[in-house]
């Protein structure tokens, strides 16, 4: 792509290069439209040969299924992808689902619960819960921000001890046990309103409004700006530290929101839940093109990209595959991804 | 010496990349000991050529003879082994390692068992850099030398492979006018010794002082080569952009208003000191100085990058406290920086991107969101205004030339609409063609009445463009001139190089 747009700038007053530009634009948009579909393509090409050999795999509730599968590490790489596109990394993710989860559960027993985590406060109703889950992922995630921020510490590193902080917190807080009997209006959460799944409904909100505040925002546009260049938006006028803050606040919330679909899913928050997810979480943020090294990202990418890890989970199963075999497809898939990523965005030269 | 005989011949060099045909048919002709200007402006097939030359590329067609030899189908290794040496424009020294193992990477000298053998490296460093007349310890890390020490090892690089022909790209683009005084030197030292140097360069007064001979390109095609002392500025000019720039720098005549911006005993500890000056609406103020005179860091005080330790800045009369760029925007300040890789450009972001950046908050709409219709319309008229060459405003920045990228950083700061312009060396690697459009844009800038701080390491260009010229020598300031006829580069190095330091009362 240099050279041709190296020859439009020259003087052009020569016909051959302006022939050049037009097979240039030509090619380019062919180009672009796989650019831009390749990741689609392959999900496409997934289900089709998947649904060829199992025509089970078509049908309403598997579909449902896989997208509930999909919904709560999706929801996660949703604010990963805001992280990552920043040019950062969250690795406290699961953590932070853990312990927003297990604390919002201890306020959604039932009443008669046999181990009731407050034995004196009834049944509280499913506001409490959701507002502290997302008021701990928030919380926690602003710290992570203000970390990175204000210490200048790689995300990596304050992350990282964020994650073993959190876990820690989370085995004090129930002394290791598991909680439980969670109340109908919480489980409501995991259930289904007719054949729609709540978390799949969950999470298509949360796509919607991750992708209005990435793609409509300033906020949106600053985290491409950081990525891209952090000295260029700071020099800019973008408030950097502010933003970044915001980017892992915002993460937070994301987190705090798959705390609550995983407890009423799952009835119950074991205090070494989640274990993990932060990489599946990742895996799907990067297979969707979201590029580690800054600036370039999108919400649609992470959703087919935690869409092909459900699928391939889904349909390996389905077709009865072994699941240490799941694991390795599941690996060289993140590793192939980012190889056809990294090429994609190399400059030809 | 064999003055006449050629020491590279290259015939009818094409070079395609798919969809283009980035060289069409060039020749180059380089004698022992001569040193040979390659212009032309940018993507006019300089950089292409030589890194056919070097072994980068492999060139689709066309003949290489070096040293009376066809040489063909090699590698950048085997380039270095014939002789063929290459000093890139961005510098890659291993930063954190020792002169020595960066000159030596990849063929440390070795002991008869295999081990890295120190000290013999440590004495043939020594030798090497004497040859160059460099006087630093081969043990130095490379982060501790400054940009135009680099430059210098790598010609000590150049030489270690015994480089009968060393090509410089742009070698003198961050060098301040006594480094490049050095550079020179040690060029007209290589050249006695019968070494030819291929010299690729924007700035044709180091041209004219340097070379020998230039072979023009334009558009990939081969337009010309003549002797330096056979041709002049003009013709030099239209060779390269195909059309008469008859005003390189057009002088600016206005009529200057109020004081806009006043700064008083401006202080930034290590940096500069009790800087005063003052800018007038429609006002061109142009800073020099030898780079560290303190003038980067002097703008980047005054746009909140860097902390105050005393002093006052005034705007429109008023004092302000500029402490972040934020700040410095809602004060209608606006600021071109020095690199624009660095602090520039977003250069995987497209050219939307790069321009609205700075001016968000002026498409957003009662909901706070984004109006993406209003914001591309705009973009669209400044890509045209200002013409920015790019296919669409989607494309990436990275594949845009120095001169479209500067041009885009223009744009993003002309949509705040600001009132104090500062620009950071704005023509710096940029041709020459798009070097008259920014000298343009600056002067209708300070037409419409804005402020312009120009600060530039290039004399002629600070002479052309400025009402008033402040010389800044080590972080202090020499002197405040007004610029007229009368004033000469001289004059103005005198003060640059700290030989007279006026009391600052007497220019007020």
């Amino acid at each position: 792509m240099d050279m041709n747009t190296k020859d439009i700038n020259g003087n052009g007053n020569t016909k051959i290069s302006k022939q050049n530009v037009d097979t240039v634009k030509k090619k380019f948009a062919f180009t672009e439209i796989w650019k831009k579909y390749s990741i689609a393509f392959v999900l496409l090409m997934m289900i089709v040969t998947i649904s060829i050999i199992e025509p089970k795999f078509l049908s309403s509730k598997n579909i449902f299924n896989v997208l509930t599968q999909a919904a709560i590490f999706g929801i996660m790489s949703l604010g990963l992808t805001l992280i990552i596109i920043s040019k950062g990394i969250d690795l406290s993710a699961g953590s932070l689902l853990a312990l927003a989860g297990i604390i919002a559960a201890s306020l959604g027993q039932v009443a008669n619960a046999t181990s009731k985590f407050y034995p004196n406060i009834g049944e509280l109703p499913l506001i409490i819960p959701i507002l502290v889950a997302l008021g701990i992922g928030g919380i926690l995630g602003t710290i992570n921000g203000g970390l990175i921020a204000f210490t200048g510490i790689p995300a990596f590193i304050a992350t990282l001890g964020m994650t073993t902080i959190a876990r820690g917190f989370t085995l004090m807080y129930t002394g290791g046990k598991p909680i439980s009997q969670l109340t109908p209006q919480f489980t409501f959460l995991g259930d289904k309103i007719g054949i729609l799944p709540i978390p799949v409904l969950i999470y298509g909100i949360m796509i919607i409004i991750t992708w209005v505040i990435l793609n409509y925002t300033s906020f949106g546009k600053n985290i491409y700006a950081i990525g891209g260049n952090i000295n260029a938006a700071e020099v800019s006028g973008v408030n950097v530290k502010k933003n970044i803050v915001l980017i892992y606040m915002y993460a937070g919330l994301m987190y705090g929101v798959a705390a609550l679909v995983f407890a009423g899913r799952v009835g119950s928050v074991h205090p070494g839940a989640a274990t993990g997810y932060e990489l599946t979480a990742i895996a799907a943020t990067t297979i969707g093109g979201t590029s580690h090294a800054g600036g370039i990202g999108t919400i649609g990418g992470a959703v087919i990209g935690a869409l092909i890890l459900s699928v391939l989970r889904n349909g390996l199963t389905l077709l009865g595959v072994q699941a240490y075999w799941q694991q390795i497809v599941e690996g060289a898939i993140i590793v192939g991804a980012v190889i056809v990523d990294m090429r994609k965005h190399k400059k030809k030269n | 010496m064999t003055e006449d005989k050629n020491i590279l011949e290259m015939r009818n060099i094409v070079k395609t990349f798919p969809g283009v045909q980035a060289l069409k048919g060039v020749d180059l002709n380089v004698k022992y000991g001569e040193i040979h200007a390659l212009l032309g402006e940018n993507g006019a097939g300089k950089s292409t050529l030589v890194k056919c030359l070097i072994g980068i590329y492999q060139k689709t067609s066309g003949e290489i003879v070096f040293e009376s030899e066809c040489i063909d189908n090699y590698t950048t290794a085997d380039a270095l082994r014939m002789g063929i040496s290459m000093i890139h424009q961005e510098l890659s020294p291993v930063e954190h390692r020792s002169i020595m193992e960066n000159i030596w990477l990849g063929r440390e000298p070795k002991t008869k068992l295999g081990f890295v053998d120190h000290n013999k490296m440590y004495e043939i460093t020594k030798e090497v850099l004497k040859r160059i007349d460099l006087d630093e310890d081969p043990k130095t890390l490379m982060a501790d030398l400054s940009v135009a020490k680099i430059q210098m090892i790598e010609i000590a690089k150049a030489i270690s492979y015994n480089a009968k022909l060393i090509i410089m790209d742009e070698p003198t683009s961050a060098l301040t006018n006594k480094e490049i005084d050095q550079l020179f030197t040690i060029m007209r030292k290589l050249k006695e010794e019968g070494k030819s140097i291929i010299y690729i360069s924007h700035k044709l007064e180091e041209i004219f002082t340097i070379c020998d001979t230039i072979t023009v390109y334009r558009d990939g095609e081969y337009i010309g080569t003549e002797r330096v002392s056979d041709i002049d500025t003009p013709t030099l000019i239209k060779m390269m952009v195909g059309r008469n720039v008859n005003e390189l720098y057009p002088k600016v005549k206005c009529d200057t208003g109020d004081i806009k911006l006043e700064v008083d005993n401006l202080t930034s500890e290590g940096a500069f000191r009790d800087v005063s000056f003052k800018v007038r609406k429609g006002e061109i103020l142009g800073i020099a100085g030898l780079v560290g005179a303190g003038r980067t860091e002097l703008i980047e005080t005054l746009f909140g990058l860097r902390k105050k330790t005393y002093g006052q800045i005034k705007i429109d009369g008023k004092e302000v406290d500029v402490r972040t760029p934020q700040e410095a925007k809602g004060k209608k300040m606006a600021l071109l920086t020095e690199d624009r890789r660095l602090n520039g450009i977003f250069p995987m972001l497209t050219v939307f991107q790069n321009i609205t950046i700075a001016n968000l908050f002026k498409y957003e709409n009662k909901f706070r969101l984004f109006n993406h219709k209003e914001a591309i319309r705009d973009v669209n008229e400044y890509v045209e205004s200002i013409q920015i060459k790019t296919p669409s405003i989607y494309q990436r920045m990275e594949n845009l030339s120095g001169g479209n990228q500067q041009k885009v950083l223009v744009a993003r700061w002309l949509m705040t609409s600001p009132e104090i312009l500062i620009m950071d060396e704005p023509t710096r690697g940029i041709d020459v063609g798009a070097k008259a459009e920014i000298y343009k844009l600056i002067s209708t800038l300070a037409e419409q009445g804005k402020s312009v701080i120009l600060v530039s390491s290039e004399l002629p260009e600070v002479m052309r463009m400025s009402d008033t010229i402040m010389v800044m020598y080590e972080g202090r300031v020499a002197g405040i001139l007004n610029n007229s006829k009368d004033l000469t580069q001289e004059e103005i190095m005198h003060y640059a190089t700290g030989q007279i330091m006026k009391d600052k009362a007497e220019y007020m």
